[in-house]
């Protein structure tokens, strides 16, 4: 028997990022909570997005190119020249 | 916001008068004041260490705003040569690295403008810059008269791995991940960007973007859902 205050999981996928950033209040989060005590589907829905979180901080980042970074160098010291000791 | 740059060293920090010792870019005021002496004296060191150790995701966040490589690197050349310039008048009211992201910011959309016509920074969410419909497709869900439950799923997710540390980042993910970080409405693609891959706090994210919280969450939601879901079948499998 459905319990009339659980919350459906189309409408939990929906609330994940509110979730995560702690912007549900307390009696949403709480209904939130309590659906994934008994819901495997929507515990591997949220621990996706939680790991697709965590790869995208684990991107690596590229590098500036070493002429644009020449460049950008080049800059510094025409400005040195200009501005004179600080 | 430190946490792709190098750990600041604190403990050394009496070593940072020697001018062989490469700077730290610093996460906190007490480095920031270090830094910017040796910036405004003139030290190469110091500025070249900056570079290195920004620029990497100075481009990551320049093609989030305009798409192509070649223009991202255009605007952090831009961007140094226009810190280079605003040095001497920055008052430290916000970090150092706050501050550079923001021209960065200013930049890009400069650039933007240029390019092509856009409509000015606004709190405003198009209907294009948030997607159509749902997060997760309609047919993974019973429907709302299901008799026994509705709104739960028909077909649920699977686990992609037992410990985050199971999911092997390797180049063909990585690049599943970016062209599914490309492939995001323009607003979405920041949004994420300076959230999920440079680690920016959402305070600071809506600054640099002129968001509100709530508008900035739900560009979030959006652009995390989509990635999501475009890996989801791709790691299901590769977890069996």
């Amino acid at each position: 028997m459905t319990d009339v205050d659980d919350l459906p999981c189309d409408e939990l996928v929906e609330l994940v990022t509110d979730y995560l950033e702690g912007a549900l209040d307390t009696s949403e989060r709480a209904r939130f909570e309590a659906h994934l005590v008994t819901c495997e589907g929507c515990r591997a829905y949220l621990e996706q997005v939680r790991l697709t979180v965590r790869m995208l901080a684990h991107l690596p980042a590229e590098d500036l190119s070493p002429p644009a970074r020449e460049h950008v160098l080049e800059a510094f010291r025409a400005w040195r020249a200009g501005a004179g000791e600080g | 916001m430190a946490r792709r740059s190098p750990a600041p060293q604190q403990s050394e920090r009496g070593a940072t008068n020697d001018p062989s010792t490469p700077a730290q870019p610093g996460s906190w005021p007490g480095e920031d004041v270090e830094l910017l002496r040796r910036l405004r004296a003139g030290e190469e060191a110091a500025f070249a260490s900056l570079v290195d150790a920004w620029s990497g995701s100075m481009l990551r966040v320049a093609v989030a705003h305009v798409r192509s490589r070649a223009l991202a690197e255009e605007a952090v050349q831009d961007t140094w040569i226009a810190v280079l310039r605003g040095l001497a008048g920055f008052e430290g009211r916000s970090s150092l690295k706050t501050w550079v992201f923001r021209i960065l910011t200013y930049t890009c959309r400069a650039k933007l403008e240029r390019e092509r016509r856009v409509p000015p920074l606004s709190d405003v969410l198009r209907p294009d810059e948030l997607g159509a419909g749902p997060v997760v497709a309609v047919d993974r869900f019973l429907s709302a008269d299901h008799p026994r439950w509705p709104g739960h799923w028909s077909r649920p997710p699977v686990l992609w791995a037992r410990r985050p540390d199971e999911v092997l980042l390797d180049d063909e993910l990585r690049h599943r991940i970016a062209e599914a970080v490309a492939r995001l409405p323009q607003r979405q693609r920041a949004v994420l960007t300076l959230r999920d891959i440079e680690g920016f706090t959402a305070d600071e994210v809506c600054a640099l973007l002129g968001l509100q919280a709530g508008n900035q969450r739900v560009l979030l939601h959006r652009a995390r859902s989509a990635v999501r879901a475009s890996l989801e079948d791709y790691l299901s499998v590769e977890a069996r």
